[in-house]
């Protein structure tokens, strides 16, 4: 559905892309998942004909993005990181505006939407920019999905909304991929990357690596062991003073760490280092990598 | 799924939700309610009473040696007016210059020696002497008296004694001391009017597109099959519309409040002003397409729109009193041509063959700007 070949783009001196290259199939949540300023937003941007990329070329549905976006716009939905509708226009009243930009009607695809919109139904007489803020995404992704695009673009959806509505975008966005919508969504958060088809980790303007969320954790090289003590705030400097120490980086209660090669011994002897220390109750555990400690692990090895 | 929508776009429909759209933003913030509605008005009144109280009771004095019964007449007509009591006659024309400086009087009248048989010649000369340091007053009060002189009886002949003669004609003479070349501000109405066109269609345009910028909404427009023409159409009608009510209402408050009549075609009028809206809003369009936010727009719009406007367009300060550089930058004033020949149909009952040349160059620049603004008009947001 989507073929992006070597996407490059340039503002001033910050390069925010270099050299992106990958394929979406049609009805595949993607995911791009990557921290603030990786290049995500520039990259949907690029892709929903914005703007022009300095170098590479990509398809929508055999449609370029240069050449056809008239018809690339009519058939995709966009929904910008940042809440892009009418503040001062009611809740149906935006809706209704957007089905008729796009020369609909709410009635006509109102099933597709109907799961998303009835929760917010109750407020359609309140001014959109009265909503909290998870309402607020679940109307922009109402407007995006209005016209039944083939291709979704979501921006950051999640960003700054409760646990609970996040759950249901992500339910929500379960059910359009089973109506056969492609769906590319971007995300800071790692723990959100489980539920895409695929994931792009993508860090500085470029793309790490590709491949399913439980490919990447497979492909970790290192054993990851988690790191407890009673004494947390010197813990991770110490960790890393450890001469075996590769990685070492907080996670919640525990201290992830990786080491240079792999022994069993070694957790032994960190034990007996950080306990000459002074360290009691340390607890090591070897876990199951999560997407964060891929994500680290990449970013690590790139430096 | 699998075809992909081909449905021809359906610009009618698409245009009205967006003309209801930008109605409703207008009508529920109230200040641009205020902007649009109420400053208009508030403006033309004080402006327009600014002037029309200054007017009344002006003290006149006289210089008379002639003193026979044409002069006396003329001198009747003026005092019984609402506009001028005679103050007193002056003794010798060298205190014309002396009796200004004190400012209680507002306008000289001096006639030349032998008036009635140069009258009767139909070669009479009247003098008329204003203050020009306030120039608006100064050309009110020679354009009253002018009036005044012209329609007494014993210049238009009917007065009993110049039955069966030809019509006498008097050629007034004006002379402003202190800014004599003074011309330009001849009434405010038409300058009230062409700031405040200016104002809504520029202003308020140039904000509305530039604020679908900065609030993120043009990503989601632009992500959409509207095309940019219908844009730009919907964004200006709603002010079209808003002008043409705030002329309306400008107009019935300048004939039925201020009393300033209009002399000339009122359907000319209205067209001339509707051929300065479409400038005013091709302007708002461009500004709006460069301006990258908000502010900028309203910065860029309100020094164009409504600073060089109130300079350079005549309205305050005569153009011809400028320095030639800014005579020349006042050519490019859009509001400078309108308030000209808005000046001419109001005031001067001008057809519509005296303002073609205002009409030509409004017109030219409303196209000029106008397809410039297509042209610019991004498709893409950088």
């Amino acid at each position: 559905m989507i073929v992006v070949h070597n996407i490059s783009k340039q503002y001033r001196k910050v390069q925010a892309l270099s050299e992106i290259s990958f394929s979406v199939g049609k009805g595949e949540i993607f995911g791009l998942i990557g921290p603030d300023g990786a290049g995500k937003t520039t990259l949907f941007r690029i892709l929903t004909t914005l703007i022009l990329a300095d170098s590479g070329t990509a398809t929508l549905n055999g449609w370029d993005i240069v050449q056809d976006y008239c018809r690339i716009r009519e058939n995709v939905g966009y929904m910008p990181g940042r809440f892009s509708l009418y503040q001062t226009m009611t809740v149906e009243e935006n809706l209704d505006f957007f089905a008729t930009l796009f020369r609909t009607t709410i009635a006509e695809n109102y099933d597709l939407i109907k799961d998303i919109y009835s929760q917010i139904e109750p407020f359609k007489d309140r001014m959109a920019g009265k909503l909290s803020g998870g309402m607020k995404q679940k109307l922009a992704l109402s407007c995006a999905l209005i016209h039944r695009p083939l291709v979704l673009f979501l921006d950051e959806p999640t960003t700054g909304i409760d646990p609970v509505s996040r759950k249901e975008l992500w339910a929500m966005l379960q059910k359009l991929k089973s109506e056969g919508i492609t769906i590319v969504v971007s995300t800071p958060y790692m723990d959100e990357a489980m539920m895409c088809d695929r994931i792009a980790m993508i860090q500085k303007g470029s793309i790490m690596t590709i491949d399913t969320p439980q490919g990447i954790i497979d492909k970790i090289p290192q054993k990851i062991f988690a790191v407890k003590a009673d004494n947390m705030s010197c813990l991770l400097a110490d960790l890393r003073k450890f001469e075996s120490t590769e990685t070492c980086h907080t996670f919640g209660e525990f201290h992830h760490i990786t080491f240079r090669y792999d022994n069993e011994k070694l957790c032994d002897e960190l034990k007996f280092y950080l306990q000459k220390l002074g360290y009691n109750g340390v607890k090591i555990k070897e876990i199951e990598p999560t997407i964060e400690d891929c994500f680290i692990n990449l970013t690590d090895s790139r430096i | 799924m699998n075809n992909p929508k081909s449905k021809q776009p359906k610009p009618s429909s698409q245009f009205i939700a967006f003309f209801k759209k930008e109605f409703r933003y207008i009508f529920r913030d109230t200040w641009t309610m205020i902007i649009l509605l109420i400053l208009p008005i508030l403006m033309l009144i004080l402006f327009g009473l600014g002037i029309s109280t200054e007017i009344r009771n002006t003290r006149v004095a006289v210089f008379d040696p002639s003193r026979d019964v044409a002069t006396q007449q003329i001198v009747n007509s003026l005092s019984t007016s609402e506009y001028f009591i005679i103050d007193h006659y002056l003794s010798d024309i060298s205190e014309v210059e002396q009796t200004l400086k004190k400012g209680d009087i507002g306008i000289i009248v001096v006639f030349e020696p032998r008036f009635n048989e140069n009258l009767n010649r139909g070669n009479a000369t009247v003098q008329l002497i204003a203050d020009g340091s306030d120039p608006n007053t100064a050309s009110t009060l020679v354009n009253y008296a002018t009036a005044i002189i012209n329609s007494s009886p014993i210049v238009t002949g009917n007065a009993p004694t110049q039955i069966g003669t030809p019509l006498p004609r008097i050629h007034c003479e004006i002379k402003l001391l202190y800014n004599p070349t003074m011309k330009g501000t001849y009434n405010i109405v038409p300058g009230v009017l062409g700031i405040v066109l200016m104002l809504i269609c520029t202003l308020m345009t140039s904000v509305a597109i530039a604020r679908e910028k900065e609030t993120g909404s043009m990503e989601v427009l632009l992500v959409s099959p509207i095309k940019p023409i219908t844009i730009i159409m919907s964004k200006t009608t709603p002010y079209l519309i808003l002008s043409l009510f705030n002329l309306t209402s400008l107009l019935l408050l300048s004939v039925f409040v201020l009393k300033v009549p209009i002399v000339g075609s009122l359907v000319l009028l209205i067209g001339l002003s509707l051929v300065f809206i479409f400038v005013c809003l091709s302007l708002g369009v461009l500004i709006s397409i460069i301006a990258p936010s908000q502010i900028v727009a309203l910065l860029v719009s309100a020094v164009i729109g409504v600073i060089l406007t109130l300079m350079l367009s005549g309205m305050i300060f005569p153009i011809e009193n400028l320095p030639l550089v800014l005579q020349w930058l006042a050519q490019i004033i859009p509001a400078k041509w309108f308030i000209e020949a808005a000046r001419n149909v109001m005031i001067k009952g001008a057809g519509i063959a005296a303002i073609a040349k205002e009409l030509t160059v409004l017109g030219g620049m409303a196209l000029f700007l106008l397809a410039l603004s297509v042209k610019k008009f991004n498709k893409r947001i950088e």
